[in-house]
């Protein structure tokens, strides 16, 4: 019921959702990255201790070595953020926001993202 | 009588003339000891700048400028009651007034230090004027160099000793050809004796300087393809744009002179013990004074009297200067010289040992005492390495190993080195700043807690910087000895080693990193460090697939996608080729498949080939290809087995004595897919020739008339290390047994990321250690060992073809989940007929090509 309202609420708030995958497709306490429109979008499905798993969407490009790889890192937690690791160069960005805990210089791109059902959404517009 | 402080009028006025490094020093340590509430203090420097680091001067041409030199911040001398004249010389001195005359008017002192230091000495050489005269002392010099320099194209310096070869680094670096002529027929004829000398020379020839030895110069001329001609005896020249002399100092004792003041016999001040001249309220430091006769041209010495005249000054008592130790060690040219104590043998009943290396041109002798207990002095050419060790035995009379050669050997498992536990509290560490192994531990106790602090607090290792290795050693060890934790938490999630982690997993049969979290851990995810470690810890006991679905997220991206990363996101592909052995239609399958996915493809070092540039959703039509054709996974993303290289052995080569290749076939399908700390590297070799470089590896066979020789441990890489030879003249079926017994003691012991040349150098009672728990099973260890890596071969799959098989596990292959395309962002251009990735200014080329496909 909260979902079916939250989603109505989003509606008026011009939030486009875009369908991007099945539930299926993911893969927990990793990622797997989509191809929204012409961007990349990195897909992370996270155990919670309470629950139900948290889903993040940040940037699939590694912004140090320029390659999309970041659906490819390693997830983790680093003094009570969620991190994924560039499997490259090894820095931390927060799922949250996508900052990097080693220079905050650094960013990547994050979407609102959202299970409906079993279809993965991300916000766009 | 003074009893406490002095009242404000009882102040009285102290004068330091000089401000280069020793009078600089002085005036720090007056500071330090509070001069400033008993005196109004004048320092008067003859050149422009404060104090500067005249030791490191060839820098300036290296990029330094003079206020990075400088040895104080400016604020230092802004304090009050403390005035520092720059380029304002002491002209006069005159003693019955009690006053010193410059060129600013006359100034009254109660206390006078002289510290005016020393003066290039030119030889008295017929022609020599402007730019065939110039010297190297100050930054003023230096800039009248660098001038010349600049219309120059070669340049000579007359002094081979330590100032000389400076000078010459600096004319190397302002790009120069640059040339040594000394006198005597050997470089540093103080430090060096003749084999040091000529090793010296060696390396400063390779380096492009010119050195010629026992030549005087006579006069000099105008030169007929160079700006001046050098004349030397018997019609010999050399032409140069420019003539740098630094042959020797002589010590500036002209206002000594004017004032009469008792002078050395052969030029100095002369002062006593207590650095006082023949007028009790005058003292001199540095190498402007004489003691017993001497002049100490080294900063440490200079140091030693600024020290003891400020403790005197105000008050406190000051430690006598005896004369000094003139050691030194040095980075000339870059290269690595150092003179300890009586580095000729001169003292009755020295004797010598010597190491000479003519191919490296490396050079070291131990002089030691008559009775062969101590270290008298020593010669170093090429490695400094050996210095400190050298010094602590000769500067505390430590007494000797039983074979004092060891001591200057090349470097060797087992070779005695004098650890920091060694050092009585009374040696030194530093020099410059006479900082003793006491004075290190106080700062410890006293709460500094890092080594910049120690620095900060003691000064060691802030004059020339030489003991920083042995002043970390010290606090290391010192730390460690007060029972200071260090920190060996694997990371914020696991309190544990890696050693200890394993212990669990194997005693509580832990199975996955969920179950290790929650019992031996914090949080529910982990992180990018503990991850892979509990990953290849569960591998290493249970050899599960890591394909497991419970396994897959712990993994490293090599390892989920069993593939290895490149720069641009895409991957390389190594199939296993056992042994390096191969079939012509293995070499066409890889080939053929290379083509068909337009891979790079390059010969590795251990004997295979590395596909490069798949993408992520090609990998398994690829994989599929391989197995297909009768190939296995390489493990090369894997912290595992990557190869066993092998030379052909006694099958084809007239030397081989055993079958090398069939060795290596044997181990390598033994332990491949075997998960360690870090990669494994095998090389089996079928003679004593070694062609498989078998001693370079973590294990490394060596063919023998009467079986196998078994090396351990040694790696290339950055740091390599030779491989240890374990146990001789084993059976085909004892080989295997003890490398087992090897590998899991490694996997069972071993720190994370830790490779077996590391983790045999930690093992405490190193190789013999090694020795009793492999072969004499000291630790009762040997069949739980061999067990255990019985296990690991029995469960040993493919991961590629069980991948293949579960459509679950290759629903990760997929470069998107929602879209069957590749990657738009990977651009390869083609370079020697392959492709690679395009550099970022090939990028925007690219993208017409592109479009037109």
């Amino acid at each position: 019921m909260s979902q079916a309202n939250a989603f109505m609420k989003d509606m008026t708030h011009t939030q486009a959702w875009r369908a991007v995958c099945a539930r299926q497709d993911l893969v927990l306490n990793s990622g797997v990255v989509a191809l929204v429109g012409n961007v990349q979008v990195a897909l992370f499905y996270i155990a919670c201790i309470s629950g139900t798993p948290q889903l993040f969407a940040v940037d699939n490009r590694d912004p140090v070595s320029g390659a999309n790889v970041i659906g490819r890192g390693l997830v983790g937690s680093l003094a009570g953020d969620l991190v994924i690791a560039s499997p490259l160069y090894k820095q931390h960005y927060r799922l949250e926001d996508g900052t990097c805990l080693e220079d905050p210089s650094l960013k990547l791109r994050t979407w609102p993202v959202r299970l409906n059902g079993e279809v993965v959404e991300v916000g766009v517009g | 009588m003074n009893t406490t402080v002095a009242p404000l009028d009882d102040v009285q006025t102290l004068i330091v003339v000089g401000n280069g490094m020793v009078g600089h020093h002085c005036v720090e340590q007056l500071i330090a000891a509070g001069a400033l509430a008993r005196y109004r203090i004048h320092v008067f420097g003859e050149e422009g700048q404060r104090a500067y680091d005249r030791v490191h001067l060839s820098e300036y041409f290296g990029g330094r400028d003079a206020e990075s030199l400088a040895m104080s911040d400016a604020a230092l001398y802004e304090q009050a009651g403390l005035t520092l004249h720059l380029g304002v010389p002491v002209l006069e001195i005159d003693r019955a007034r009690r006053e010193v005359i410059t060129s600013k008017g006359c100034f009254g002192y109660d206390k006078l230090v002289l510290a005016t230091g020393s003066y290039p000495f030119v030889p008295p050489i017929e022609g020599a004027k402007g730019h065939s005269r110039l010297v190297y002392r100050t930054l003023d010099d230096l800039d009248t160099i660098r001038a010349a320099a600049s219309q120059a194209t070669r340049g000579v310096v007359v002094g081979g000793g330590l100032l000389g070869l400076e000078a010459a680094n600096a004319l190397k670096s302002l790009g120069l050809e640059a040339h040594v002529v000394e006198f005597a027929p050997r470089l540093m004829p103080v430090q060096l004796d003749d084999h040091g000398g000529a090793a010296l020379k060696a390396r400063i020839e390779a380096l492009g300087v010119g050195v010629h030895l026992s030549r005087a110069t006579q006069s000099i001329t105008q030169g007929e393809h160079y700006r001046y001609r050098m004349n030397f005896a018997g019609e010999e020249f050399l032409e140069t744009d420019l003539i740098v002399f630094s042959a020797g100092i002589r010590p500036q004792d002209a206002l000594a002179r004017q004032c009469e003041l008792e002078l050395g016999p052969r030029g100095g001040i002369a002062i006593d013990e207590h650095c006082r001249t023949s007028d009790a309220d005058i003292f001199a430091i540095g190498e402007c004074a004489a003691w017993n006769g001497s002049v100490f041209g080294l900063v440490a010495p200079g140091y030693q009297m600024a020290r003891n005249v400020a403790a005197q000054l105000c008050g406190q008592e000051a430690e006598p200067f005896f004369g000094a130790d003139m050691s030194t060690k040095l980075k000339l040219l870059g290269v690595d010289v150092g003179s300890i104590g009586d580095a000729h043998g001169a003292l009755t009943g020295a004797r010598s040992y010597r190491f000479i290396d003519e191919a490296t041109a490396s050079y070291r002798r131990l002089v030691v005492s008559a009775d062969g207990k101590r270290v008298l002095g020593a010669v170093l050419v090429g490695d400094n390495s050996y210095y400190d060790t050298l010094l602590q035995y000769a500067q505390n009379g430590i007494k000797l190993p039983a074979d004092p050669s060891s001591l200057i050997l090349p470097h060797s498992e087992g070779a005695p080195t004098l650890g920091a536990d060694a050092l009585p509290a009374t040696a030194t560490i530093c020099s410059c700043h006479n900082v003793s192994k006491g004075a290190v531990c106080s700062a410890i106790d006293g709460g500094c807690s890092d080594l910049a602090g120690i620095k900060a607090c003691t000064k060691a290792a802030t004059g020339c910087g030489g003991c920083s290795a042995l002043l970390k050693s010290v606090f290391e060890h010192e730390l460690t000895a007060r029972g200071v934790a260090v920190d060996k938490s694997l990371c914020e999630h696991f309190a544990f080693t890696r050693q200890e982690l394993y212990a669990f997993a194997r005693v509580e049969k832990i199975e996955t990193f969920e179950d290790m979290l929650s019992r031996h851990g914090k949080g529910h995810l982990g992180c990018d460090i503990c991850k892979p470690v509990v990953g290849s810890i569960l591998a290493s006991c249970w050899n599960k697939p890591i394909m497991d679905p419970s396994l897959v997220p712990l993994q490293d991206t090599n390892d989920t996608f069993m593939a290895n990363m490149q720069k641009n996101g895409t991957y390389s592909v190594v199939p296993r080729i056992p042994a390096g052995e191969i079939t012509p239609d293995g070499l066409i399958a890889i080939g053929a498949v290379a083509k068909k996915y337009d891979l790079y493809t390059k010969i590795t070092g251990g004997q295979r080939i590395d596909l490069f540039g798949a993408q992520l959703h090609e990998l398994p039509d690829i994989w599929a290809e391989l197995i297909a054709a009768g190939f296995e996974t390489g493990h090369a993303y894997g912290k595992s087995t990557r190869t066993v290289k092998s030379c052909v052995g006694s099958t084809w080569c007239r030397y081989g004595v055993q079958d090398s290749v069939q060795m290596a076939l044997t181990i390598e399908d033994r332990y491949k897919g075997l998960r360690s700390p870090h990669k494994l590297k095998f090389a089996v070799s079928g003679c004593t020739r070694e062609c498989a470089e078998a001693q370079s590896k973590d294990i490394g066979v060596i063919a023998t008339e009467n079986g196998w020789n078994l090396y351990v441990c040694g790696n290339g890489g950055m740091r390599p290390r030779h491989a240890e030879l374990l146990a001789t003249d084993l059976d085909d079926e004892t080989l295997i047994r003890y490398i087992d017994r090897v590998l899991m003691f490694y996997i069972r012991t071993a720190d994370k990321l830790q490779r077996t040349s590391v983790w045999r150098e930690s093992l405490e009672g190193g190789l013999d250690y090694l020795k009793a728990v492999v072969i004499g099973d000291s630790l009762g260890l040997a069949a739980e060992l061999e067990e255990q890596m019985q296990l690991v071969v029995d469960r040993y799959e493919c991961e590629w073809a069980n991948a293949l098989k579960s459509p679950e596990k290759l629903k990760r292959f997929r470069t998107f989940v929602n879209d069957k395309s590749a990657d738009p962002d990977i651009h390869f251009v083609t370079e020697r007929s392959q492709r690679r990735p395009a550099r970022a200014h090939e990028l925007n080329l690219i993208p017409v090509e592109e479009i037109a496909r």
